[in-house]
């Protein structure tokens, strides 16, 4: 094992190097492009560093274009829904693994059994759903469907059963009651497991297209995903400086928190081998 | 309500059980109130409905519609179009599942055997699952673009005239696919990544002491270590490329000529054009599609395991 980690060849890193740059390179095209004029992202052949560095795109965007409104409503609903997973799905994790109650086992096989349900199979309902309690078109309305999610449950139900019985035996002789030791005893024991859970939620939900997109009728109430797209498919389809813009508006707050806490991304799949 | 279970237990009555079972349910119900309102209820709604000829005129009376048996299902297999997107959505399956785990798994052996900087690597070549599709579908836009294109400049600077990738019904889905490869290999590169820590480094040293090539040993020995990784990997790709629907819609808009459409992009159509019975009719379908491929990965690893 040694003797292989040793002598690297030097090519694997000229291999990934070159891989790393297919990666990256289409993020940094969208970043330096998005600075350029109009006319310049337009050119033939592209440009590579912007000739005029220029904001106007993303003065567009926040002032001609109801942009901050769309970044609001994503930051709302990402962080609603992350919130609600954490509470929910930590409380549903702990009963799970550590309680005897009846019914148990019927929940975590119906709870499991819906971590592969598409989206796509429960919009329809859902619309019809929303629309009599007259939750389309708000923010309540995308929020809710997403508040208590199966992969919460499960991520929180693994870690909570590598934690050891005694401990909530021994909180119990002291004569503390079954919700004081899960809010006092386990939960301060879960940080790492609820962090997984909360930066997942959130890139998931901030990233979140099918449901707002159907939910969401009026412009005001567009999330950035949903705004961006509509406006690639419809009138703005050709102002691609803006398009870009667009894109970077969404993708930098994702890259930001995934770069200062992939570690805990990277957990989350090792626990449950799920994204 | 919250009686103990009534079957006779050999073990004494334990005073906590009771308040076991009521701390249970009081730390459940929240979970399964949203859970059955929002998950499991549409779930089965939408079943309902996929016999029924209810549409977005029924939207404030959802019961007051006709049962219609298997029509809708009957008149999805007529649908020319639901069989162009069917066809599609396999295609997306057949050419997205092997080239994405290809790639990861090209990436993860390359990773696994670099002693430095792997984890920067790792998560260097996580980034793109984490970001939004239809923001870097609008980048893969203009990369794939005739004239002015990132990717068709990249090949005339080898003297190759490349076409516009989204404009022809042979190129644009292959095209969707590549950029969605380049999207989703992250996932399972992690997961591979931490299946080749489990190949036994005595098997691998062995065979290479036996005279086995690298390839020899990669195939016989670290393949079947991981024939279960691999199942699972194959089985969450495929779950996720029978669901294509952002790229097409940001992209194509499903065409040329419908040529990039999928079932849930043809779901959401319907779902538009007010038919909602049979809008959820091609999502079970589509449901049904991925139970069936759920259920072959149970059955395959149950069979040598």
């Amino acid at each position: 094992m040694s003797e292989t980690q040793v002598r690297t060849p030097r090519w694997l890193y000229a291999v990934l190097t070159i891989g790393l740059l297919l990666v990256v390179l289409p993020f940094a095209w969208m970043l330096v492009s998005s600075f350029k004029p109009e006319a310049e992202v337009r050119a033939v052949p592209p440009t590579w560093w912007p000739q005029t560095v220029t904001a106007e795109n993303y003065d567009t965007l926040f002032t001609r274009l109801d942009f901050p409104t769309y970044f609001l409503n994503s930051a709302i609903v990402a962080l609603a829904v992350t919130a609600g997973n954490v509470v929910f799905c930590s409380m549903l994790g702990y009963a799970l693994a550590k309680l005897e109650f009846p019914g148990k086992r019927v929940l975590f096989v119906v709870v499991l059994g819906t971590l592969m349900v598409p989206g796509v199979v429960t919009f329809v309902p859902l619309f019809v759903l929303t629309t009599n309690l007259n939750l389309t078109n708000t923010l309540p309305g995308m929020i809710l469907p997403f508040l208590a999610g199966p992969f919460g449950v499960f991520l929180i139900r693994q870690y909570v059963l590598g934690l050891p019985d005694e401990l909530i035996q021994a909180a119990r002789v002291d004569g503390a009651g079954e919700l004081t030791i899960f809010a006092r005893v386990i939960m301060p024991l879960c940080g790492p497991a609820l962090a997984t859970l909360a930066v997942l939620t959130f890139l998931t939900s901030w990233n979140n297209f099918l449901w707002p997109l159907v939910v969401a009728t009026s412009e005001d109430k567009y999330t950035l995903p949903v705004a961006l797209a509509l406006y690639a498919v419809g009138q703005n389809a050709t102002q691609y400086g803006l398009l870009l813009a667009g894109s970077v508006v969404v993708v930098l707050p994702v890259l930001v928190v995934f770069l200062l806490l992939q570690r805990y991304i990277v957990q989350g799949i090792a626990m449950t081998g799920i994204k | 309500m919250l009686r103990a279970a009534p079957r006779p237990t050999v073990r004494t009555v334990d005073p906590g059980r009771r308040s076991q079972a009521v701390a249970g349910w009081i730390l459940a119900s929240p979970f399964v109130v949203v859970f059955v309102a929002f998950t499991a209820g549409p779930v089965l709604a939408s079943l309902g409905m996929s016999f029924t000829d209810i549409r977005s005129t029924d939207l404030r009376t959802p019961f007051a519609v006709e049962f219609v048996g298997l029509s809708n299902y009957a008149d999805l297999v007529q649908d020319p179009v639901f069989r162009k997107v069917t066809v599609n959505t396999l295609l997306y399956l057949l050419l997205g599942v092997p080239l994405t785990m290809a790639v990861a798994m090209l990436v993860a052996v390359g990773l696994n055997s670099v002693a430095r900087l792997r984890g920067f690597f790792r998560v260097a070549f996580y980034l793109p699952v984490v970001t939004s599709i239809v923001a870097v579908s609008v980048v893969w836009k203009y990369i794939y673009r005739d004239e002015g294109g990132l990717l068709n400049t990249a090949l005339s600077w080898f003297g190759i005239d490349g076409p516009g990738w989204l404009d022809s019904t042979t190129t644009a889905l292959p095209s969707l696919v590549v950029m969605a490869v380049w999207r989703n290999f992250g996932t399972l590169m992690v997961i591979f990544l931490a299946g080749l820590q489990t190949v036994p480094q005595e098997h691998l040293e062995a065979a290479e002491v036996d005279g086995a090539g690298a390839w020899r040993r990669f195939r016989h020995i670290t393949l079947p270590t991981m024939r279960p990784v691999l199942l699972f990997g194959a089985v969450i790709t495929g779950i996720g490329y029978l669901q294509f629907f952002e790229e097409a819609f940001v992209m194509t808009k499903g065409g040329p000529l419908d040529s990039t459409r999928s079932v849930t992009f043809f779901t959401y159509d319907q779902f538009s054009y007010g038919n909602y019975g049979y809008a959820a009719a091609a999502s079970y379908l589509l449901f049904l599609a991925i139970v069936v491929l759920t259920l072959v990965q149970f059955r395959l690893l149950r069979e040598r395991d």
